[in-house]
C-alpha cells in the first residue's frame, strides 16, 4: 500500500461500494478521510477522521483514444501509468503536473484523481492552463453518499453546471472522485530553452513579460536568482555564477529553431544568452515544477504565492525581508519561497511566516503553505483566507455536496 | 415550452416594485411601458416570447446589488441579460420577473499589456475587447460567431466558444477574474490578474451557469499576442468518412490547427450559391483547416496537412497564398447561416457535440431522420472539437415548427447516444431544458440544483432555465437516512 494502512481503514472495491460506504457514513455522521495514494497528504490542513477510505481499487485506464485527445481512468490510477501510455502515442497531459514526492519526502506515486483534486499545474500553466482546464468529465460520490456525474468526454460541453471546475482544487472536501476524463494533447516534437544571465529580479520580470508578450508562443518562463540557479543539475545553469532567466519554446522542429533564435535576439541586448536542448531543458523545467531540489534547507517552510506577474519582484522582496530564498515561475506570477525553519519555531507559536508572506501580497493574489509541520498547518491558514461573503458561499457549496461535513473535514478551511 | 406558472402575488406587486426600482435607478433606467418592453421579449431564440414585468438597466455595481436585494426581499424573479444574442433562450423573460440588463456596463476599465490582461464591464462586446487591444497586436481568443454583438458577460454566462477554441480554449480557459453579485446583494470578487486562486473554483462554476447563480459585473480576461501569420487549406472529399478520417489523422499526427471546420454537401451548396467562395460543388464534405503561428511553422504544417488530406483521398485541395485568399476560404463558412436563411423561410440551429470519430454514423442517421421528419438539414461542424451545428430547414408559416423541434430533439438524443452532449456552446436555456434527462440522472440534476441553492436559496434567479423540474431547496436538501449496519460487512479492510 502506498500509505500506512490502519486496521479500521476501508477499501471499497468499486464505485458502488464507495457510494454505500459514504451513505452509511453520512447517515451516522462518521467523518471520512479520502486517500488515493496519499502522496499529498501533507498538503492542506491536517485532517482527523473516524475512518479512512482508500480509493486505490478505482484504478485503470478505461478509455484512451489518441485521435480524439481523450482519456478516461479510475480516479486512483497512478499518474505514471497514464503518462507512460500517453508517451507511447507522443501525447501528454499538457498542464505538466508536478511531482512533489521529493518536496514531501516520500516515493508515493500520485494518482490522476489526486492531481485533479489538488488542481496542480507545472511551468506550462501560462500557455496550456491548469489541471482544471483539462478536466472534462467525472463520476463521483458526494458526502450524501450519492453517485453523480458531470461533464463528459468531449472538450466542448456546456450541458449543465461545470462541476469538474468545482471539484478541481477541492481536495476531496466535496465528493470522492471515482472516475475522471481528461483532455490529452500532442507532445511537442522539439523543445528549446533560451537562458539569459545576470538579471536582477526586477529586470528579469520585465524580460519575462517581454517574452510573454511576443508572438513566439512561449510555453514556460522562470527566473532563478543566483543562489537558486547554483542548485540546478543543469551545467549551464549551476555554472553561470549569476541569476538565470529561462524561456521555453516547443513545437515542430523548424518552428522551434526559428522562435528560439527570435528569443535570443529579443533578449540578446540585455546580457549573455545561451540555449538548452531537449535533455537539459527537460531537467531544468522538471526542477522548476517539482520545486524541492531548487530550494535550500530540507526543513524549510515552503510557500507558493500566485500574484500579478509584474508585482512578482516586489512581493518576493517583501516576503524575504527576514531571510529565506525563492524563485519565480509562470512569468513572475508564481513565487516559490523557502523560509528558514525558525519561522516554525517548534514552540507552538510561530506562524511559519504566514503573516509576513500574506502582508507582502499587498491585497492581491494568494499564498498557500505548501510544506510545514502538522502543528503549523493546524495553526495557520494553509490556503489564502477570503472575504466573509466568499467564505460563507464556499461553506454553503460544501454543504450542498456534504451536508454533514463528513468528507476531509477542515482540509481547506475550518468550515470546509 | 412550459415556463414556471406566474405567481399572482408577485404580479400584484408591480406598481410598488416599479417605484422601488426607480428609487435605485432613476430616469430612463427603468422601463415599464409595454411598447418599450417588447424590445426585450425574446433573445436570439425568437420562437419564444414573453414581456417581462419591467426592465431595469443599472450603471453601477451598487445599483445591481440594491436591485438584487430588493428582488430577494420581494421574491421577484430576476432574468439577467447581456446583448440578448443567446440561441437557447437564456435571457427569455418571465411574466412575473424583471429583466436585469447589463447593457450600460459597457466600459473597458483597464488594459494591462505587461500582464496580458484586460478588465472590462460585462456589456462590452466580445469583439470590442479584441478591437481595443488590436493596435498593440493583441486579441482575445474566444470568438463566437456573434462576436460583433454578443457581450463578454453573456460569454461568461454561456461559456461561449468559437472556431479557434480547439487550440486556444473556450471562455472558461481565458478568464482571470470576475466580480459578481448574489441575489442577497453580496458582492463577491474572484481571481484577478493572478492564476488559480485557492479555494473552490467558483469562477469556473459561474462560467456557463447561464445566469442562474449570480450576476457578473466585472470580468478580467487574458489577451494573447496575435500569431505572426495564418494560412488555410480548403479540402474537398468524396465522403464525410474520408473528411472525418483526415481530421483524426491531423490531430493524431500531433497537429492542433487554429481552426478546423467541416461542411456537408447541403451547406457547401447553400454557401456557394450565396457568396461564390469557389467551394467544390462535387464534394460531399469540405474541410477548412487553418494553421496559425510563426510563418516557418505554418508553412511546415500546411505541407503536412496537405499530405494527410491527399492520403485520405481528397478530391480537391487549395492552399491560401495571400490573406485575401484565406479570408475568401472562410467567407462561405462564415456566411453559412444567412446562406441557409436564403433557401428556407426558417431554420433552427442545433448545437450538439459528439466524439469526432462517430461523425459518419451521426450524419448517416441524421439523413434518415431528415427523411422521417420530411425536413431538410444542412451541417456545419467545428470538426476539431466535435461540435456539430445541424441547421434544420422549415417553414413556421406552414406549421412546421413543431416537427422541426422534434427533429432537433432527435438529433440531440442521437448525439448523447454516441457519447456526446446536448450543447457544446449555445447553452441549455429553455431550448434544451426538457432534454436534460437524456444526459443526466435525477441525482445528477439534484446535485446541480443543490449547488444553485447555495447561491439562490429561494430560486429567484432565472428560474425555468436549464433544469426540467424545479424543486424547492429544502426538498433537495433532504437526506434519505438508512441507519444501522455498515454495508458490506465483508468490505476489504487491512
Amino acid at each position: 500500500m502506498p500509505i500506512d494502512p490502519k486496521p479500521e481503514d476501508l477499501q471499497p472495491s468499486d464505485a458502488a461500494q464507495v457510494a454505500d460506504v459514504l451513505a452509511w457514513a453520512a447517515a451516522g455522521k462518521k467523518t471520512v478521510e479520502l486517500v488515493g495514494a496519499g502522496s499529498k497528504s501533507a498538503l492542506g490542513r491536517p485532517v482527523e477522521t473516524d475512518y479512512r477510505l482508500h480509493l486505490s481499487a478505482l484504478e485503470g485506464v478505461n478509455l484512451y483514444e489518441p485521435e480524439e485527445l481523450v482519456l478516461r481512468a479510475g480516479a486512483a490510477t497512478p499518474l505514471g501509468q497514464i503518462q507512460a501510455m500517453l508517451a507511447q502515442q507522443n501525447q501528454q497531459l499538457a498542464f505538466e503536473p508536478p511531482d512533489f514526492g521529493e518536496l514531501y519526502g516520500h516515493a508515493r506515486e500520485q494518482t490522476i484523481g489526486g492531481v485533479l483534486a489538488a488542481n496542480l499545474a507545472g511551468p506550462r500553466r501560462i500557455k496550456a492552463g491548469a489541471a482544471r482546464d483539462h478536466f472534462l468529465g467525472l463520476e463521483a460520490v458526494s458526502g450524501r453518499g450519492a453517485a453523480f456525474k458531470s461533464g463528459g468526454r468531449v472538450v466542448k460541453n456546456v450541458t449543465g453546471y461545470d462541476l469538474c471546475k468545482l471539484m478541481a482544487g477541492s481536495f476531496g472536501t466535496l465528493a470522492a472522485l471515482t472516475e475522471v476524463t481528461v483532455k490529452v494533447l500532442p507532445a511537442p516534437e522539439k523543445i528549446r530553452t533560451v537562458l539569459l544571465f545576470g538579471q536582477d529580479d526586477r529586470a528579469a520580470i520585465a524580460a519575462m513579460s517581454q517574452a510573454a508578450c511576443s508572438p513566439h508562443e512561449v510555453s514556460a518562463l522562470a527566473h532563478l536568482p543566483k543562489a537558486i540557479a547554483a542548485r540546478s543539475a543543469v551545467g549551464y545553469v549551476n555554472g553561470a555564477g549569476r541569476a538565470v532567466t529561462a524561456v521555453r519554446v516547443e513545437g515542430p522542429a523548424p518552428s522551434v529553431a526559428h522562435r528560439a533564435e527570435a528569443l535570443r535576439r529579443l533578449w540578446g541586448g540585455k546580457g549573455n544568452v545561451e540555449e538548452l536542448h531537449a535533455h537539459n531543458s527537460n531537467t531544468l523545467w522538471r526542477e522548476v515544477g517539482n520545486v524541492a531540489s531548487l530550494l535550500p534547507d530540507a526543513d524549510a517552510v515552503i510557500w507558493k504565492l500566485s500574484v500579478t506577474p509584474s508585482m512578482g519582484s516586489e512581493v518576493m522582496a517583501a516576503a524575504l525581508v527576514t531571510g529565506g530564498a525563492g524563485y519565480y515561475d509562470w512569468a513572475g506570477g508564481l513565487l516559490w519561497l523557502a523560509l528558514p525553519v525558525g519561522n516554525d519555531s517548534g514552540d507552538g507559536r510561530g506562524d511559519g511566516g504566514a503573516g509576513l508572506v500574506r502582508a507582502s501580497l499587498g491585497g492581491d493574489g494568494h499564498a498557500t503553505l505548501m510544506r510545514g509541520g502538522v502543528e503549523l498547518r493546524r495553526r495557520v491558514d494553509v490556503f489564502q483566507p477570503t472575504a466573509a461573503p466568499l467564505a460563507a458561499l464556499s461553506a454553503r457549496i460544501k454543504a450542498s455536496f456534504d451536508p454533514h461535513g463528513i468528507l476531509n473535514p477542515g482540509r481547506m478551511h475550518g468550515a470546509y | 415550452m412550459l415556463m414556471p406558472k406566474p405567481e399572482g402575488e408577485i404580479l400584484a406587486q408591480r406598481l410598488g416594485l416599479l417605484d422601488d426600482l426607480r428609487a435605485i435607478v432613476p430616469g430612463e433606467g427603468v422601463i415599464a411601458d409595454l411598447t418599450a418592453l417588447r424590445a426585450y421579449e425574446s433573445d436570439g431564440l425568437s420562437a419564444y416570447r414573453q414581456v417581462p414585468m419591467a426592465v431595469v438597466l443599472p450603471e453601477r455595481v451598487d445599483q445591481v446589488a440594491a436591485i438584487m436585494q430588493l428582488c430577494d426581499r420581494r421574491r421577484i424573479k430576476v432574468v439577467p441579460r447581456g446583448a440578448g444574442t443567446s440561441l437557447s433562450g437564456g435571457a427569455l423573460p418571465l411574466e412575473d420577473g424583471i429583466i436585469l440588463g447589463l447593457g450600460k456596463f459597457n466600459k473597458i476599465l483597464e488594459i494591462d499589456y505587461e500582464n496580458r490582461a484586460v478588465r472590462v464591464q460585462p456589456g462590452v462586446t466580445n469583439l470590442g475587447i479584441s478591437q481595443a487591444v488590436d493596435g498593440e497586436g493583441f486579441y482575445y481568443a474566444p470568438d463566437p460567431s456573434s462576436q460583433i454583438a454578443c457581450s463578454i458577460g453573456g460569454n461568461v454566462a454561456e461559456n461561449a466558444g468559437g472556431v479557434h477554441c480547439l487550440k486556444y480554449g473556450v471562455t472558461t480557459n481565458n478568464l482571470l477574474g470576475l466580480e459578481m453579485v448574489l441575489l442577497s446583494g453580496e458582492i463577491i470578487r474572484l481571481g484577478g490578474k493572478h492564476l488559480d486562486s485557492g479555494g473552490y473554483d467558483i469562477m469556473g462554476l459561474l462560467t456557463g451557469s447561464e445566469g442562474l447563480l449570480g450576476v457578473v459585473t466585472e470580468i478580467t480576461v487574458r489577451i494573447l499576442k496575435k500569431p505572426e501569420t495564418a494560412r488555410a487549406l480548403l479540402i474537398g472529399f468524396p465522403s464525410s468518412e474520408q473528411a472525418g478520417d483526415c481530421v483524426g489523422k491531423v490531430i493524431g499526427g500531433g497537429i492542433i490547427p487554429g481552426g478546423m471546420e467541416m461542411m456537408d454537401r447541403a451547406a457547401i451548396h447553400a454557401s456557394e450559391e450565396f457568396c461564390h467562395a469557389g467551394y467544390p460543388l462535387e464534394a460531399e464534405a469540405l474541410l477548412i483547416v487553418e494553421l496559425d503561428g510563426p510563418a516557418r511553422e505554418v508553412d511546415h504544417l500546411i505541407e503536412q496537412v496537405g499530405a494527410i488530406a491527399t492520403a485520405c483521398g481528397s478530391t480537391s485541395l487549395r492552399i491560401s497564398e495571400t490573406e485575401a485568399e484565406r479570408t475568401a476560404f472562410w467567407a462561405g463558412r462564415k456566411a453559412a447561416f444567412p446562406a441557409i436563411g436564403r433557401i428556407s423561410p426558417d431554420y433552427m440551429c442545433m448545437d450538439g457535440t459528439i466524439p469526432r470519430n462517430r461523425l459518419p454514423e451521426v450524419l448517416k442517421r441524421m439523413r434518415e431522420l431528415s427523411e422521417h421528419h420530411g425536413l431538410r438539414v444542412a451541417n456545419v461542424f467545428h470538426a476539431g472539437d466535435g461540435n456539430l451545428h445541424p441547421l434544420i430547414l422549415f417553414d413556421a408559416n406552414a406549421g412546421e415548427l413543431e416537427t422541426a423541434e422534434e427533429f432537433g430533439a432527435d438529433i440531440l438524443r442521437l448525439c448523447v447516444e454516441v457519447g456526446g452532449v446536448l450543447t457544446g456552446e449555445h447553452g441549455v436555456g429553455v431550448e434544451k431544458r426538457d432534454l436534460m434527462g437524456e444526459v443526466f440522472t435525477e441525482e445528477d440534476l439534484a446535485q446541480q440544483q443543490r449547488v444553485k441553492c447555495a447561491f439562490d436559496p429561494n430560486g429567484r434567479l432565472n428560474p425555468g432555465k436549464v433544469f426540467p423540474v424545479l424543486h424547492r431547496c429544502a426538498e433537495l436538501g433532504q437526506m434519505v437516512v438508512h441507519q444501522g449496519q455498515m454495508p458490506f460487512p465483508d468490505l476489504p479492510r487491512f
